[in-house]
Parts: structure tokens; C-alpha cells; sequence
């Protein structure tokens, strides 16, 4: 679109503080770091495309256990290899940033927790949710008898309609009244 | 003639025929309808009812025209349709021929509508969980629009008008995204606090955003203070050297320029505008008739009624953003589950400790839940906990005395000359207090091993403890020094009374000598002349000295605790027999509550010192600015993340809880002095006054008769009485409120419950009405291969022309969705329509999987 390819053309500039909670500054720094994960010869592309190995080496994402997720939830790409393009990234940046609304992180939450994209979270997606969240290592892992009862807590405590999975109002509305959700879920450059 | 036949259907539909296959599918246009307005009623709020009104009547114009016009009309509109590759009915025909025909006021006002809600549109484009792409179109879709029509609206008179008022709204919105900018380009230390935050998580950075609004509050301190009192003294007040409390006694003058005397606060810094003594009881001053007793009067109190202002203020904004804290413990597994991981961790350690406490907090939680073993052996555990708060109260008290008999023995030494004493005679007050500060926690600590209580518990006890301890010192202190200070006012009675009777003698003796009455001052220099101890400024040395060596002992500590820690630690371990990395000594952690709570009994201290040293304001600004710098620092360079991890924002409003707290206790010593002590006869603003508020009554005195008049109503005890009845009264219903508000919360949630249960056996769970939801299943990358009736039922194009329709002209909606529908019965088309009845769901199930290319998305009709 507007990404030539080592400035922003200034209308799409524009274009791109209206559609996202990110200020100019946040924007071209944004910019010039996308650049940076580019090669030379990709810079000339129009509409280059980042694969999701290099946009994982970002420090901000490096040690995130989500970082596959969020690159997958984000992507536009036909053949969901999780590769950004430099709108995807601004897309992340923005529902990352400071300013964006509960609802919209909520709903990105939502989705990076739904690891088969079926809408819901079922027990699959929240067990896979539970080993993100506890480490690789064997020792912080939690025992099958413990994670059946912690999911089964969850599912007492969000699962308002009592279908065995927690969808996305359900999930907003456990969300929305969490005081530590908005200033987590937050990624800065 | 598709275009023909749903118009047709549109026109039936309005009339209500019957008609097959379309009985499903109106139902359905209708709940999509509704389902839009209540869409749209949350993103407008409040104007939602009267948004909704409007678009009715909209929709029956354009119906009205609809019917008028007929085919030629229709073709245009198709035409418009192919030519903006974009939406069919963001571009209406109403536009289109508008330009021809003269517009009607209906029309115009119909127009001016579309226009307004596309601008809404752009407004609030960016809420939408929608991809950029797609976005952009809209984006552009809308602006276009706007641009076209905008000027069509302002036919004849008001067109100038109209053109101008466009023109700089454009110029106010491209002013205000570019002033947003700007303002946080000037928000301080972000990046640096990004930075830590980044590496250390939210917590960390909690501490230092609550720096920075420290930092804010006394910059505005600071300016009310600087401004008011310190300013006008220095410019239009009498200069050092003329009177005598603006002198350096004659015995004092020989050592007044040493270092150490001045690092203590004596000599030229003692009759300096640091202190209170300085300042002149003149009623005003300068050519602008400056009145400045009552200034530094009202700054005083004004300095504590905006803190109290702001403190309440950051206090309810905090509560707002964390929701309700009434329902706690409702959701902890979902929480802990949904909201435990901190984002912004970038670094590898960091996101390991993370880790680490999020599988014990699942643990313990889990415990906590089945929680049905019972102590082996409760007495002796109960007794070990009594036995702990027996220590620490016995620790308590031990550091009361210690504080109570160091500030009494500095008085002793205080009377003798100040010579004999050493170093740490001097400064042995600062000394044990900061010593106590710095050894009792870790002691608590420890004594803390034998309640055996759970971390989060013991968490909270250690910190108020800790609380209790500083209280209990700062206390202590404030008795001591105004033990001392009645000495004081003794002592000053005393010299008063002599120079009087000096005074007196010389008056006597002058008159009987030169047998004159008319007899000129004593000439006596400024330096010489005998003078009270002037407590106030002697307190406010105190409170000076507490704080400069509070700063000290912080960097040292720092220094020596975390620098040269860290120093040893990353270069001895090339050669020691231990890994001095991993083992014992390790990297320091950063101590967030410590720190935090050092900065609260920091700023106590300067809140009940300003009274009494005005420049204590400006030096705690000096401060927080170097400490900003120095601890982000030294928490980069030699910190490890903290392993026990605090939560930002529930902790953040146990700060401020702290700090009002604080706030409360310092306001009672100050105004306990203004009130009762009076203040020193030969120096301060409110020498010669019996008490200091004498100068408000003096003010109030001096104003007209009625103004007087209204404050002694005011100050009626039958007029506050009633007052504060009122105000109980209002308390008390606010309280009741606010408890039938949470019954109605319960009860709604009750009610949605049973909504959902009704509602999914009614519709066999085949369909969501919800219009998040259908964002949602929009965005799922392979919503093609689910499969659920759900996705196949909703293809994506039509949620997307649902939504784009209701911001422009719901009366269309069911329009389009029509269109959609006989297109595809009329040729096999991929997408689906979303209108037909959840009966014969045929088709051939190629056509509903064929993929759609992305960037297509939503705007399948246009391209038709």
C-alpha cells in the first residue's frame, strides 16, 4: 500500500493514525524497525512480507510465549505461515499499544487464545493455554490431576451458559472486569 | 434483473406481503436490523435513541423515493455500484440524482445524515477488530464520500458558510491528532520507563510511573510555593542583611560560610528563604501591595488541599479502570488463567520467573481451593504468631524510645556549644533514624519466618509493619520536636520579655538624657541585636535534614546494596570457588514496595515541612528528578527481576491509599501548630501575631462589612451543624445506591444467563446474533474449514454489508441482504446468503468452501 520502500508516504502516514491507536512517532519508529527485519533486495518490494521466524527474533516478542500465536492471529497470509506484512504489524502494534480499548485487546486475546480458531475455548485450547503459561521446563509443568481441576475452575467460574467452552462474550465479559488485564497486555517497540 | 427484482422484494417486504421464501428471511432482516441499532447503540452511547429516530425517518424517505423513481434510476445506481469498486449502499441513489434535480429538505437533511455517520464512521474506525485492509477501504470508501457530498450539502445561501465550516473542522481534527502527538512527545522518561518495563515487567515500571507522578505533583507544589511566597519575598521583600532575622548573628558570622555548617543547614542557609524565619511580618509588600502572611498562610493549606484533591482524584480514576472491586474472587482461576501473563517482558530471566510464579500461583490456588487439610497443630502455631506480633511490637516500641531519647539528648546537646561536638553528636537523630529504617524491615522479616503464613498474606503484614514502624518514628519525632519547641517558647518568652525591658530602659534612659520624648529606634546592627530561638525555623531545619539524609542514605544504599553487589558479583566470579551468580550473593532485586513506601514517608516529610521550609519543596523536586535518573539506572544496570511478582494496578491504589493516608497524618501536626502554638515574636511572616490565623481574621476584618458579615454566618455553629448532618446524609444515600446497584448487577447477570440458556434452545445454537462474535468468526483464518453450521451459515461479505449498512442506512440493509440472496439462486455463487432460513441449507458444498482471497473480504457485492 503506502510502504514504499524506506519511507511513509505521508498520506498514508495520515491514514494510519486514524486507523490505529498509535501516535506519528510511534508509527515511523514502527516503520524503521520493520525495515530493519527486511532484506535488501525485499525492501523494494511493494508490499513486503516478513516471515514469522524473523519477526519472532524482535526482542519485544522473544521471550513471549504467545510470540506464534500473536504472528499467526495477526497475519494476513493466504498460506497462514504467520508472516506480516508492515499493515499486520501496525494491526498488532495498535491492539498492543497503550490506547486501544479494552474491547478490541480483549477480542485479541480472545483470539490468540483460541489455538484451533474454532471460536470457542474448549479444554484443548485451555490445557494448551495452561503449558504456555507454565513453562517448558518439566519442572514448572503442572500434573494432568492438577490441570483438570484448574480447568474445570475456569470453566465453573467463565463458562456462564454451561456449554463447556468459553466464547467471546463470555470471556470480555471476565475479562472486562479483571484490574490487571489492560496494563498487561500491552507491547511497546 | 436482479438489481429490479430486490427492490421489488424491498418494496414488498415493506408492505408486508407475502411472499415465498422471504418469511424466513425478513424475520431474519429484522433481528439483523435491531441487531445492528443495538450495535450501533453501543458505540454511540447516549445519542443512540435519538440516532435511531432519525434513521427511521431516513429510511422512509429514501423509501418514498425509491417508489417515485423507479428503473432509470436504478440503472444509475448500478452504475454507481460498479464504478466505486466499494459499497453499493454507502453511495445511495439519493446522492446520485441529487446532483440533478434540486434537493428537497428531506433530501438534504437525509444527506447530511449519511454524511455525519460516515464521519462517525472514520471517527471510530479504529475500535473495530477489523484487518487493515480492510479498514483502509472503509477508510477511504467514507472520506470519499464525504468529500464528494459535503459540498453538494451547502447549495445556495449557507454554502460558503458550510464550505467554511468543513473546511475547519478538517483543519480542528488534523490540529488535535497533531496536539495529541505532541503531547506525548512531552510526557517525560517514557522511554525510559518503557525500557524497565520491558525488562522487568509492569510491576517495576509501577514504581516508577508512580515516581513520575510524584514528580508532577511536587513539580506543582513546587510552583504554587516558589510562586507565591518564595518569589515575591526575594523580589520585592526587604534584601539579606537589613532586619535582623534576615541577618547571621555576630557570633555565628565566623564559621556561617563552613562547608559543614552549611551542609547542615546553619549559617547563611539558616537565614535564607529556605526557612521560615526569613520571611517579614509586613502586611504587604511591594508596589503590588502583596499580602504576604496571608499568602504563606493559604499556600500552606491550599499546598495540602490540592494533594488531598489529586491523591482522591487518581484514587477513584484507579478504582473506575480496575472495575468494580465488588465481585473479587469471583473470576481468580480465570484471571490468574487470562490475565497473569505480563506482555511486556522482553527478557528471557524475566519471562522464566514469570513462569516460575505463575505455576505456583496455579498450585496454590488449587490448594487454596480444596484447602481441607487442617494443621497438624494449631496451638502452637497460633502461639508462634502471637509470640511474632509480641516481638515486633516489643521492636516497635524499642525504636519509639530509641527515636524519643535521641531527639531529647539532641536537645541537650543543642544547649551546649557546638563546638565540643562531634560529628556524629550532630547528626545523630538522622543517623539512628535512617538506621532504624534500614534494619528493622529485614528484621520484621525475619520474624515474619515463624507465622508460617501464606506469601500474599505475609506480603501484606510486612508492609504494614513497615508502614507502622515509619508512622511510629516520624511520630515520635514530631512529639520530641514539639516537646522541644514548648521549651522553646519558654525560652523565647523569656528573651522577649528582656528585650522589652531593654527596650524599655533604653526608651527611659534616652528620653531622661536629652530630656526629649521624641526618641529615634536603637541603633543596634541588624546582626547584634538579641533574638528568640525561632522554633519554627528550628523544625523546619529538622524536617531538612531528615530528608537530605533520607537522600543520602537511598544512594547509598543503592550504591553499595545493588552497584557494588552486582560489581563483585559479575567480575569475582571469573575466580571463586562458588558461582557466585546463581549462589549466595546473586545479583540484588529491585525492592518495589520498600521503595515505594520510601518515597510516601518522603513526601509525609515534605508535606509537614513545607510549613516550616518553603524551599524544602523545590529541594525534593531536585530529588525525585535526580532519583528518576539514578535508580531507572541502577535498576538496568545491576538488577535482577523481582521473583516475587506484585500486580501493577491493584498495587497501585494500595500506594495511594498509603499516601492519603500519609497525607492525613502530616496535616495534623501542621495545623495543630497554626491553630494552637504561637508563633515566634522576632521572626516569620506571623511575628507579633497571637496565633498564626490571626492574619485570615485581620484580612477578613479589613474587607467590607458584608463579607465579614457572611463568614461569621459561615462559621455559625448553627450553620455547620446542619451542614454536616447533610453531608452524613448524603453518604448514607449514596451507600444505599450503590448496594441496589450491585443487586441489579446480579440480578441482570442472572437474567442474561437465562437469556442465553432461552435463546440457544430456541435457535438450536445454528446461529449468533451477536455481532462481536460475527467479527470474530470474520477474522478466523480458516473459517472455511470449521465446521460448524455456524460458519457456513454466515459468510463473510454479508456480515461486513451488514455492518458498513448500519452506518449509513439500516432501511437498506434488508435491502442488500436480498440482493445477496437472489444472486444466488439466480447462478451459483460462493458466498452464501446469510438471510435464508435455517431449513434447506443445500447447495453444493464447493461452492461454501471455495476459499475467498483475503483482500476480497467484505466487499464481494461491489465487484459483482
Amino acid at each position: 500500500m503506502g510502504t514504499t520502500a524506506s519511507q511513509l508516504a505521508k498520506d498514508s502516514l495520515s491514514e494510519y493514525q486514524e486507523l490505529t491507536f498509535l501516535t506519528k512517532q510511534e508509527i515511523l519508529l514502527a516503520h524503521r524497525r520493520f525495515t530493519e527485519l527486511l532484506d535488501r533486495d525485499e525492501r523494494n518490494h511493494p508490499n513486503p512480507r516478513v516471515p514469522m521466524e524473523v519477526i519472532l527474533t524482535l526482542p519485544e516478542l522473544k521471550s513471549n510465549p504467545f510470540k506464534t500465536r500473536i504472528c499467526q492471529v495477526f497475519s494476513t497470509s493466504e498460506d497462514k505461515d504467520g508472516s506480516l506484512t508492515f499493515e499486520d504489524f501496525l494491526d498488532l502494534l495498535s491492539a498492543f499499544s497503550d490506547s486501544a480499548t479494552l474491547e478490541i485487546k480483549s477480542h485479541y486475546a480472545f483470539r490468540i487464545f483460541d489455538f484451533d480458531d474454532d471460536g470457542t475455548l474448549d479444554y484443548g485450547d485451555l490445557e494448551k493455554l495452561v503449558n504456555c503459561l507454565t513453562g517448558e521446563t518439566e519442572d514448572t509443568r503442572l500434573t494432568s490431576e492438577e490441570m483438570r481441576q484448574l480447568i474445570s475452575n475456569i470453566l465453573d467460574e467463565s463458562d456462564i451458559d454451561k456449554d463447556g467452552t468459553v466464547n467471546l462474550s463470555e470471556f470480555q465479559h471476565v475479562i472486562s472486569r479483571s484490574p490487571d488485564f489492560v496494563s498487561s497486555f500491552k507491547i511497546v517497540l | 434483473k436482479p438489481q429490479d427484482i430486490d427492490e421489488d422484494d424491498e418494496r414488498e417486504k415493506r408492505k408486508a406481503a407475502a411472499r415465498k421464501g422471504s418469511k424466513a428471511s425478513r424475520k431474519k432482516v429484522s433481528k439483523e436490523q435491531s441487531d445492528d441499532e443495538s450495535e450501533e447503540d453501543k458505540g454511540r452511547g447516549k445519542k443512540s435513541g435519538r440516532a435511531v429516530s432519525k434513521k427511521e425517518k431516513e429510511d422512509q424517505n429514501n423509501d418514498k423515493k425509491g417508489n417515485k423513481k423507479g428503473k432509470d434510476e436504478e440503472n444509475k445506481d448500478k452504475e454507481n455500484k460498479n464504478k466505486t469498486t466499494s459499497s453499493s449502499f454507502s453511495s445511495p441513489p439519493s446522492p446520485a440524482d441529487s446532483d440533478e434535480e434540486s434537493l428537497s429538505e428531506g433530501e438534504i437533511a437525509a444527506l447530511k445524515e449519511q454524511v455525519e455517520e460516515k464521519k462517525k464512521l472514520i471517527a471510530t474506525l479504529r475500535n473495530k477488530p477489523w484487518r487493515m485492509k480492510k479498514r483502509l477501504l472503509l477508510l477511504k470508501e467514507a472520506q470519499d464520500f464525504v468529500e464528494k457530498f459535503e459540498g453538494a450539502l451547502g447549495k445556495g445561501k449557507g454554502r460558503r458558510l458550510y464550505a467554511f465550516k468543513v473546511m475547519m473542522t478538517k483543519k480542528l481534527i488534523k490540529f488535535n491528532r497533531d496536539f495529541e502527538n505532541f503531547k506525548t512527545a512531552c510526557i517525560p522518561w517514557e522511554r525510559k520507563i518503557k525500557e524497565v518495563e520491558s525488562h522487568f515487567g509492569s510491576s517495576v515500571a509501577s514504581y516508577f510511573l508512580f515516581l513520575r507522578w510524584m514528580y508532577g505533583l511536587n513539580l506543582v507544589l513546587f510552583g504554587f510555593m516558589f510562586g507565591l511566597v518564595v518569589l515575591p519575598e526575594v523580589l520585592m521583600g526587604l534584601p539579606y542583611g537589613s532586619i535582623p532575622r534576615k541577618t547571621v548573628p555576630r557570633d555565628e558570622q565566623a564559621t556561617a560560610m563552613d562547608f559543614s555548617v552549611l551542609f547542615d543547614f546553619g549559617g547563611y542557609c539558616k537565614y535564607s528563604v529556605l526557612f521560615y524565619g526569613f520571611y517579614n511580618n509586613d502586611r504587604s509588600i511591594g508596589v503590588l501591595q502583596f499580602k504576604l502572611p496571608l499568602s504563606y498562610l493559604l499556600t500552606s493549606v491550599g499546598i495540602f488541599g490540592y494533594s488531598l484533591l489529586v491523591v482522591i482524584r487518581t484514587m477513584a480514576r484507579n478504582a473506575n479502570e480496575g472495575g468494580d472491586g465488588g465481585d473479587e474472587g469471583e473470576f481468580i482461576f480465570s484471571w490468574k488463567m487470562f490475565t497473569s501473563w505480563d506482555y511486556l517482558i522482553g527478557n528471557p530471566e524475566t519471562a522464566d520467573n514469570k513462569y516460575a510464579s505463575i505455576t505456583t500461583s496455579f498450585k496454590e490456588s488449587i490448594v487454596d481451593e480444596q484447602e481441607n487439610q487442617k494443621d497438624e497443630n494449631i496451638h502452637l502455631r497460633r502461639f508462634l504468631r502471637v509470640f511474632a506480633n509480641f516481638l515486633i511490637l516489643c521492636s516497635l516500641g524499642g525504636s519509639g524510645y530509641l527515636i524519643y531519647f535521641v531527639v531529647k539528648r539532641s536537645q541537650d546537646f543543642a544547649k551546649m556549644d557546638p563546638k565540643t561536638l562531634t560529628w556524629f553528636e550532630n547528626n545523630e537523630v538522622e543517623f539512628v533514624m535512617s538506621l532504624l529504617g534500614l534494619v528493622c524491615p529485614p528484621l520484621f522479616e525475619t520474624i515474619a519466618e515463624l507465622e508460617d503464613y501464606h506469601p500474599r498474606i505475609a506480603l501484606k503484614w510486612q508492609l504494614a509493619r513497615i508502614f507502622a514502624l515509619f508512622l511510629g518514628n516520624l511520630y515520635t519525632f514530631l512529639f520530641a520536636l514539639f516537646d522541644e519547641v514548648n521549651g522553646k517558647l519558654e525560652a523565647e518568652k523569656s528573651i522577649k520579655n528582656a528585650t522589652e525591658w531593654a527596650l524599655h530602659q533604653y526608651y527611659a534612659n534616652y528620653s531622661s538624657f536629652y530630656n526629649t520624648t521624641n526618641v529615634p529606634p536603637p541603633n543596634v546592627a541588624p546582626a547584634d541585636v538579641i533574638r528568640g530561638p525561632c522554633w519554627e525555623t528550628a523544625v523546619g531545619r529538622e524536617f531538612v535534614k531528615l530528608t537530605v539524609s533520607d537522600v543520602q542514605v537511598t544512594f547509598l544504599t543503592i550504591l553499595v546494596g545493588d552497584f557494588l553487589r552486582a560489581f563483585i558479583v559479575r567480575f569475582l566470579n571469573y575466580c571463586w570457588c562458588w558461582d557466585l551468580e546463581a549462589g549466595f550473593p546473586s545479583y540484588g532485586e529491585f525492592d518495589i514496595s520498600g521503595n515505594v513506601l520510601g518515597l510516601v514517608f518522603n513526601q509525609g516529610m515534605i508535606w509537614m515541612g513545607a510549613f516550616y521550609a518553603p524551599g524544602l519543596v523545590g529541594l525534593n523536586v531536585l530529588r525525585l528528578l535526580t532519583s528518576m535518573y539514578y535508580q531507572s539506572w541502577a535498576v538496568m544496570a545491576c538488577n535482577v527481576p523481582h521473583e516475587r511478582v506484585f500486580k501493577a494496578s491493584r498495587s497501585n491504589n494500595f500506594y495511594m491509599g498509603m499516601l492519603l493516608l500519609v497525607l492525613f497524618l502530616s496535616l495534623l501536626p501542621v495545623v495543630y501548630s497554626m491553630m494552637t502554638l504561637s508563633p515566634s515574636f522576632d521572626c516569620g511572616p506571623f511575628s507579633g501575631q497571637e496565633k498564626m490565623y490571626d492574619v485570615v481574621i485581620d484580612t477578613i476584618q479589613a474587607m467590607p462589612a458584608f463579607i465579614g458579615n457572611i463568614f461569621t454566618y459561615v462559621s455559625n455553629p448553627g450553620l455547620i451543624m446542619p451542614a454536616i448532618l447533610l453531608m452524613i446524609l448524603a453518604i448514607y444515600y449514596l451507600n444505599t445506591v450503590s448496594k441496589a446497584y450491585q443487586q441489579a448487577n446480579t440480578d441482570l447477570k442472572k437474567k442474561m444467563q437465562m437469556a442465553r440458556d432461552d435463546e440457544k434452545n430456541r435457535r438450536n445454537n445454528q446461529d449468533s446474533t451477536n455481532q462481536v462474535m460475527k467479527d470474530l468468526e470474520d477474522l478466523l483464518p480458516n473459517k472455511s474449514l470449521a465446521p460448524t453450521p455456524v460458519a457456513e451459515e454466515k459468510p463473510l461479505d454479508i456480515v461486513i454489508d451488514k455492518t458498513r449498512t448500519t452506518r449509513t442506512k439500516p432501511g437498506t440493509a434488508g435491502k442488500g441482504v436480498e440482493v445477496q440472496k437472489e444472486e444466488s439462486l439466480s447462478a451459483p455463487n460462493p458466498r452464501r446468503p446469510v438471510t435464508r432460513g435455517p431449513g434447506p441449507r443445500g447447495g453444493p458444498p464447493g461452492n461454501m468452501r471455495s476459499p475467498q482471497p483475503e483482500p476480497g473480504r467484505g466487499r464481494g457485492q461491489g465487484r459483482r
